[in-house]
């Protein structure tokens, strides 16, 4: 049985405590940014586009038995990098859990700024893309 | 802060400009504010907070209307911001002078109450490419609405306005022209007079955005001759919420109100209504005098230390800005005309702007990225936004030299 949201979430919180510094918080998040092949070409698609001022994002969901697994990309790499913190607690969940996640660890690690609607960089749009995801999968269920 | 004779370019003092700005004293994310974001909007010197504060706690009434002291004395306040307006862009009348809540709230009036008069189907609207949504959207609504046609002029690559272009798309259907003056995404300064003149050859209106022409003063309406001139106070050193429409005598004569209510009627009887006059008639409802006032001060501001200088510092901190960031490796500037004001827009290879304006962010630094409003800019040169710091004329050189420390740390973090 695959963790559960609560506790990847706690895993990365205490991945965190690594990086005091802002510094090394936003070189971390670059890594992850990097590193990670994050959605298959043929789903950055102007559908699966979400647009923010700042940056672009593109989500993908699969249904996977009773879980979903999501895929996403942006064409800034900070932000890339937080999304791909979201889908490491999201991935292979059940969509109820996924709908009622809150989601604090982004807060909690100190990059609350980022899920700031004022930054507008796609990502506030993108968590709500997700949930809804979840939801109408959900509803099919 | 003195000048340093180690750097390749000075500009002329400004220790006692930059006092005046409380804000700039302040620390942001554990480093001292470096304020570059003065395109979006300029910080507020005390005299114009004092200003409104005054006015507030010594002379605030209703105006127009009232029989009692406070009422005149409020009256004389407002009317006289709107005088010293005038004076800021040298209008010929203080009436063609109307307060509004800024340049798209200016624009938004034109749009309309210029439509309604003269407007027609199959009439033709021109714009250029470097122009602000606020200056695209409220025209495309317009041409909706009336069936008109709106017409685009190109931009060069180095950001300037192709004036070829724009003559050959002029013709007797061109209803109106509105060009911004200084573009805000390039910092390109445009030729306004020289637009205003080839436009007037085929009989057409012009309205001039001159939103990011205000901040660096010295604008000579007379001299553009041009029908309509927007801009808001927020730009200069004013306050949030205030702004001017310049519109010439008869061509405001001849628009209809564009909204109603009290201030801007004359007489009103449930069969009939008949409007006040210029400029009341297009400042419907108690307007903000708190703003305006607050705006006249911060032309007294800039005037009293010196437009000339104001420039001069502008112009340093451009040609300090463009040298220095070009020693970044891979930063490209997105806007190169020759005549340009203190923006610097660019992009740096392997990077995405936001990710360059979050980390410096992180050092204090305020700068704008995105697509700055203008998306069909961005679109022509194929640019998901860019990174753009603006100049005030409280920044300084050594500003600079942390913004270009700045940018280097982050690109190196992020390739």
């Amino acid at each position: 049985m695959a963790e559960s949201i609560q506790e990847r979430e706690e895993e990365i919180i205490e991945e965190f405590e690594f990086f005091p510094e802002w510094m090394e918080k936003y070189e971390h998040l670059i890594e992850l940014g990097k590193s990670l092949p994050l959605i298959d070409e043929q789903y950055k698609t102007d559908d699966n586009l979400i647009k923010g001022c700042q940056s672009r994002v593109w989500l993908h969901a699969d249904r996977e038995d009773d879980t979903i697994k999501y895929s996403a990309d942006s064409d800034a790499i900070i932000t890339k990098g937080i999304i791909a913190l979201m889908i490491r607690v999201l991935n292979d969940q059940k969509p109820e859990d996924i709908v009622n996640a809150e989601l604090d660890f982004i807060n909690q690690i100190g990059l609350k700024e980022h899920l700031s609607p004022t930054r507008s960089n796609g990502l506030v749009s993108m968590v709500k893309q997700m949930k809804f995801y979840a939801l109408a999968h959900q509803a099919k269920q | 802060m003195p000048e340093t004779a180690t750097k390749s370019i000075s500009i002329p003092d400004n220790t006692s400009f930059i006092e005046d700005f409380p804000i700039l004293k302040r620390e942001v994310n554990g480093h001292k504010l470096v304020y570059l974001d003065n395109a979006a909007s300029a910080q507020k010197p005390k005299q114009v907070v004092q200003a409104i504060e005054d006015y507030y706690f010594n002379e605030h009434s209703n105006v127009h209307r009232g029989i009692h002291y406070l009422s005149q004395l409020a009256t004389d306040r407002y009317e006289g911001a709107r005088e010293r307006m005038r004076r800021f862009i040298n209008a010929s009348f203080t009436k063609e002078i109307i307060f509004t809540k800024g340049c798209t709230d200016g624009i938004n009036l034109v749009a309309s109450a210029f439509s309604k008069a003269h407007l027609n189907e199959g009439d033709e609207v021109l714009i250029t490419e470097m122009e602000h949504h606020s200056n695209i959207v409220p025209w495309q609504m317009a041409c909706a609405d009336k069936g008109a046609k709106l017409v685009v002029a190109k931009v060069n690559e180095d950001g300037s306005m192709d004036m070829d272009d724009f003559k050959s798309k002029l013709s007797d259907r061109t209803k109106l022209v509105s060009v911004v003056h200084i573009s805000n995404a390039l910092g390109t300064i445009n030729p306004a007079k020289e637009i205003v003149a080839e436009a007037k050859k085929f009989g057409a209106y012009t309205l001039i955005d001159g939103a990011q022409a205000a901040p660096h003063g010295g604008i000579d309406i007379r001299d553009i001759d041009c029908d309509f001139y927007v801009f808001s106070g927020h730009k200069m050193y004013g306050p949030t919420g205030s702004g001017i429409l310049y519109g010439k005598e008869s061509v405001l004569e001849n628009m209809p109100p564009y909204q109603g209510g009290g201030e801007m009627i004359k007489t009103v009887t449930f069969e009939k209504t008949t409007y006040n006059e210029l400029p009341f008639k297009f400042e419907a409802g108690t307007p903000n005098m708190a703003a305006a006032i607050g705006l006249a001060a911060a032309a007294d501001f800039m005037e009293d230390f010196g437009i000339d200088k104001i420039s001069e510092i502008e112009n340093g901190l451009l040609a300090y800005a463009t040298e220095r960031l070009l020693e970044v490796d891979g930063l490209k500037i997105i806007g190169t005309a020759e005549h340009k004001a203190s923006v610097v827009s660019f992009v740096v290879e392997g990077t995405h702007p936001s990710d360059i304006g979050s980390i410096i962010d992180k050092l204090g630094i305020a700068i704008r990225t995105g697509h700055h409003c203008t998306q069909p800019l961005m679109d022509k040169f194929g640019l998901p936004g860019t990174c753009r710091a603006s100049f005030a004329a409280y920044n300084t050189l050594e500003e600079i030299d942390l913004l270009t420390e700045g940018v280097k740390r982050a690109a190196k973090m992020l390739r």
